[in-house]
């Protein structure tokens, strides 16, 4: 049976993880390896690693952390965050990671999508969305440089223009409903997903179990992620997958 | 010691990685001579079926590879490295694979309501004399991203099968060749034990 993932993020800056993760018995719950593996045993089906490292050295510390990552880690991950070149792809993916995210830089030129799936294949390139609602309730726009840059762009033009170029998934967060623990934007995520032939993946807003039902039925996402619910172990990703099942949603439970 | 065969296909480091974690010796080459002495050859990849076949063929890798499956020398194909051991795919019109096991790539068909690639975690449906999945449990799951499927010839070959629009060969099994279409080196414990199987042939 073929399962919805569910996927926890991990903010990292300098080689750290950023917000804490109340995880029991982790002797360094800062090491991006170590709260890697622990996600990992606790059932989660992939990892997101997004980077916000701004000093020089950030491509160092970012492909550093990546080789230890891949050395314990045997889940499939993803490293996102100051992505900018197909050379920036080659290093992450030569280490061992399995997708980049690109966000700012794919829509400053969205060639790299085109140019990293003919190189490195479709299935390692996703692109990152950041959508928020239009004051006039006409739809959705995308933000770029962490949200602070309004690009004035459709969000879902350009995530069917991403699926065109050949990106293999989208990683889509609502920029609404980020942090809020309301639940996923599902409006967002449905017509996302009901317009592109790739894998959408929901972002911003996940509070309770319900929210991940909601973004795979309603929503029509194909796997969730969230950071903070995980982190603080307000849910374990267990409790998720057990709800899930029994609503009758396909997940893998080991 | 394992040769990882190297000829620019993506994804080695992660079986590499592996393979160190569960303390075997691997070496990652394109020389002859290393691979026809390993006592085990890993054929992974990650990619498109022309570029790879043109890339084995240009490099003498393919006549290597067909040479040491012949000798007998125990031989695992990952994901991209399963469809180049057999003998076409629909991905690469024209294009000859290996060759070494009988069976075609076929493209998986579009259908309302399933993405593809099949990009996740399935379910496999394991034959019950597997050696490669010796140990595993019935339906455990396994990670796959693929566009391309496995119709093998001859059923007896098949050691795993899953499904996702179609019935898909998941792994093969045929004397000293075996090929999984997932990855097993990004299928959690449930892999390393499926590599750890073939390392102790």
């Amino acid at each position: 049976m073929f399962t919805k993932r569910i996927i926890p993020c991990l903010d990292v800056n300098n080689g750290r993880v950023v917000k804490g993760v109340n995880f029991v018995d982790l002797k360094d719950a800062g090491d991006p390896v170590t709260v890697g593996e622990a996600y990992g045993k606790a059932g989660a089906d992939e990892l997101v690693f997004l980077d916000i490292t701004a000093s020089s050295d950030a491509r160092a510390t970012k492909i550093d952390m990546v080789r230890r990552v891949a050395e314990t880690v045997f889940i499939p991950f993803t490293v996102g965050g100051g992505i900018r070149t197909v050379e920036d792809f080659k290093l992450i993916l030569r280490e061992g990671a399995d997708k980049v995210a690109v966000n700012s830089a794919a829509i400053k030129n969205p060639q790299l999508i085109s140019e990293a799936a003919m190189k490195f294949g479709s299935q390692c390139v996703v692109v990152a969305i950041d959508a928020k609602r239009r004051k006039d309730g006409s739809g959705f726009t995308i933000y770029k440089n962490g949200g602070r840059i309004d690009m004035g762009i459709d969000a879902i033009e350009w995530a069917i223009e991403a699926d065109r170029l050949g990106a293999g998934e989208i990683l889509l967060t609502s920029m609404d409903c980020d942090g809020t623990k309301n639940g996923y934007d599902i409006e967002l995520t449905r017509t996302v997903s009901d317009n592109v032939s790739i894998p959408v993946i929901a972002s911003g807003g996940a509070g309770k179990l319900e929210h991940f039902k909601e973004a795979f039925i309603e929503g029509n996402a194909d796997a969730v992620l969230a950071a903070s619910l995980f982190h603080y172990k307000e849910l374990e990703i267990s409790e998720v997958k057990d709800y899930l099942d029994k609503e009758g949603i396909s997940v893998r439970k080991s | 010691m394992i040769a990882i065969v190297d000829y620019d296909a993506g994804n080695i480091k992660s079986v590499e990685k592996a393979l160190a974690h569960l303390g075997e010796e691997c070496i990652t080459t394109r020389v002859p001579d290393e691979i026809y002495t390993a006592d085990k050859i890993i054929l992974p990849g990650v990619g498109a079926f022309g570029d790879a076949m043109k890339k084995l063929e240009d490099s003498g890798l393919a006549d290597v590879i067909k040479n040491a499956a012949l000798n007998g020398t125990p031989l695992l194909g990952i994901c991209l490295g399963l469809q180049l051991m057999f003998e076409s795919s629909s991905e690469a019109e024209g294009v000859s694979g290996l060759g070494i096991l009988k069976g075609k790539i076929l493209a998986i068909p579009p259908k309302e309501g399933y993405k593809i690639p099949h990009m996740g975690w399935n379910s496999i449906s394991i034959k019950s004399d597997s050696r490669l999945f010796k140990d595993i449990p019935q339906n455990s799951y396994v990670y796959f991203v693929h566009s391309y499927y496995l119709k093998a010839e001859s059923e007896e070959d098949v050691a795993a099968s899953t499904e996702y629009i179609v019935h898909i060969h998941a792994a093969v099994e045929h004397d000293n060749i075996f090929a999984c279409q997932f990855h097993p080196e990004k299928s959690g414990d449930t892999g390393l034990k499926i590599l750890k199987n073939f390392c102790c042939l």
